[in-house]
């Protein structure tokens, strides 16, 4: 391509980048803002700006608990979820019978049910076993998320030799040594991946973490929704709010963006 | 190798396949039998057969969920892939900063729709008519406070979160492109618009699938920027399938119904997913 049409390109993809970016520019600069500056001028920068919303709707939103919650699940869940997957997907892929085969396709076709057929019987079956809280939210995490992710790892096993697991064997470990110490750790890149997706997941889920916290458990998306019921209308506060609960996801990308672009590529088209 | 009766087999597995059975085996199919009860969240005191699955379709709220679901699915569908296609091919022209629009891009979404949907509120009602009042333009007045601009802002913040996602998708297929056929091509004086429909275009063919497929269901599946956005506001008249099953059993109370359109939900996202996979099973065979 000619360097002028390149150059062409370059201006339309700035201008198109910046039309991406303009709604991240209008929360940012309205937070600063007083009520009577956004309604003055949404589009302006801060005349007076003040920086009371963000101490006001860190407080309202209780943020460094909620931010701990979202933390705590996400971590639980995700290990769990690594491990497991792992574990399940070794399994499967070192028995070639019938059966190992038909529990794949058990946990493929698991992803074809939506959520809103299971949440009533599911949210009443732990509520009567009283586990309507985070450790219950982690194991239906588990069952929800692992399909995926063991079908992501079954790929990436396939690709490793079984003399990996019989010249551990001739050594004299046993199965799980194999697993955790031979094969888990050459996993790791696929690990990567699934953790990637299943944190994206998990940290922004609304509707499953309503159905099952208390109060006291609330994870960001849920304070916010609570947050935005009780300020509508009081965007300044409302704004301020949502630009510390991006924060933190907007950190997390910059930081493990290669990692992360690899990982929802992996997700999708393997 | 793993016998299928070796006690580590069965161990290696017990974790992942009990917390399947718990979360979504046993209650669907708990779920499926209550769509055939008057059950009302806890107890059930008779079989009603399909009365349930009758009662939807003459279900006003239901009918209109779906048709305006479909609605939005067919539109968002179009303009994530062409949007998406389109951003993927800009980005891969490696000019200077065309890493950065990537990031750029695909930013959105990693935000959940919840928030999203929160943000666009604000754009849409704020934004917007300051935007309409600046520019003389009334049709930037008064967002989300009917069924047609309701509908538009839920395909714009769906098509702002996930054109970025298309996008790292029809990249990673476009990378796959040996670059000597594009030159060849050029050197036998093949026109930009040539190349791009005779070799870049069937070269891609796989990724449709894998887009098409995810806008789809992923379209037939959005809750939560519906509830930031518009709860399904004004009047119902932009509640999507998710929203109306979630409604029908919280709000209104009526579980059984709300199981059986559920069930038909499930009819609708599966066949979707089936279809993709013969049609990719056939495809295969084909080539």
């Amino acid at each position: 391509m000619s360097k002028k049409s390149k150059s062409v390109l370059g201006i339309f993809g700035i201008l198109l980048g910046i039309i991406w970016l303009f709604p991240f520019y209008l929360i940012v600069t309205n937070s600063f803002k007083t009520p009577k500056g956004i309604f003055a001028s949404v589009l302006s920068l801060p005349v007076h700006s003040t920086t009371d919303n963000y101490v006001n709707s860190f407080k309202a939103l209780d943020f460094m608990a909620s931010l701990t919650h979202s933390l705590i699940i996400t971590v639980a869940a995700v290990l769990i979820i690594i491990l497991g997957a792992a574990m399940g997907a070794y399994a499967l892929q070192r028995n070639k019978s019938k059966l190992s085969g038909g529990l794949l396709l058990l946990f493929i076709s698991a992803m074809l049910i939506p959520f809103q057929s299971v949440m009533i019987p599911l949210t009443a079956n732990f509520g009567s076993v009283h586990f309507l809280n985070m450790w219950g939210l982690v194991i239906m995490y588990l069952g929800f998320q692992s399909s995926l992710s063991i079908f992501l790892y079954q790929g990436t096993l396939s690709s490793i030799p079984l003399a990996m697991d019989e010249a551990a064997e001739m050594e004299g470990a046993s199965r799980w040594q194999i697993f955790y110490k031979v094969i888990f750790p050459m996993l790791s890149p696929m690990t990567v991946t699934v953790a990637i997706l299943n944190i994206i997941a998990i940290w922004n889920d609304y509707l499953l973490p309503s159905l099952v916290l208390p109060q006291t458990q609330y994870t960001i998306p849920l304070q916010m929704f609570n947050f935005f019921g009780q300020y509508t209308k009081q965007w300044h506060l409302a704004l301020a709010g949502i630009t510390i609960s991006i924060l933190p996801v907007i950190i997390f990308y910059l930081i493990a963006q290669k990692w992360i672009i690899k990982g929802v590529t992996d997700g999708a088209v393997k | 190798m793993m016998k299928n009766r070796s006690l580590s087999f069965w161990l290696f597995l017990t974790p992942t396949l009990v917390a399947l059975a718990l979360v979504v085996f046993i209650p669907v199919l708990e779920g499926l039998f209550y769509s055939f009860t008057n059950w009302d969240g806890l107890t059930y005191t008779k079989m009603v057969g399909f009365q349930n699955y009758i009662q939807l379709f003459h279900d006003k709220a239901f009918i209109n969920a779906f048709w305006f679901t479909v609605g939005f699915v067919i539109v968002t569908v179009i303009l994530l892939n062409v949007i998406g296609l389109g951003l993927a091919l800009l980005v891969t022209q490696k000019f200077k900063g065309s890493n950065f629009l990537r990031t750029v891009f695909f930013m959105p979404n990693m935000i959940g729709g919840l928030i999203l949907g929160f943000i666009w509120q604000f754009i849409f009602t704020q934004g917007f008519s300051a935007l309409g009042n600046a520019l003389h333009m009334s049709w930037l007045q008064n967002w989300l406070t009917n069924e047609t601009t309701g509908f538009w802002g839920l395909v714009i913040v769906t098509v702002w979160q996930m054109a970025g996602y298309i996008m790292i998708i029809y990249i990673a297929y476009l990378q796959n492109i040996p670059n000597e056929v594009i030159e060849a091509a050029e050197i036998d004086g093949a026109s930009a618009w040539q190349r791009f429909t005779k070799i870049t275009f069937p070269m891609i063919a796989p990724a449709f699938t894998v887009c098409m497929f995810l806008t789809l269901s992923n379209g037939f599946k959005i809750y939560d920027q519906n509830l930031s956005l518009t709860n399904g506001g004004p009047y119902h008249s932009t509640q999507m399938l998710a929203m109306d099953i979630v409604n029908t059993a919280y709000n209104s109370s009526n579980f059984a119904l709300s199981e059986a359109k559920a069930m038909i939900f499930f009819v609708i996202v599966a066949a979707i997913s089936l279809l993709q996979v013969l049609y990719n099973r056939k495809r295969e065979v084909d080539l």
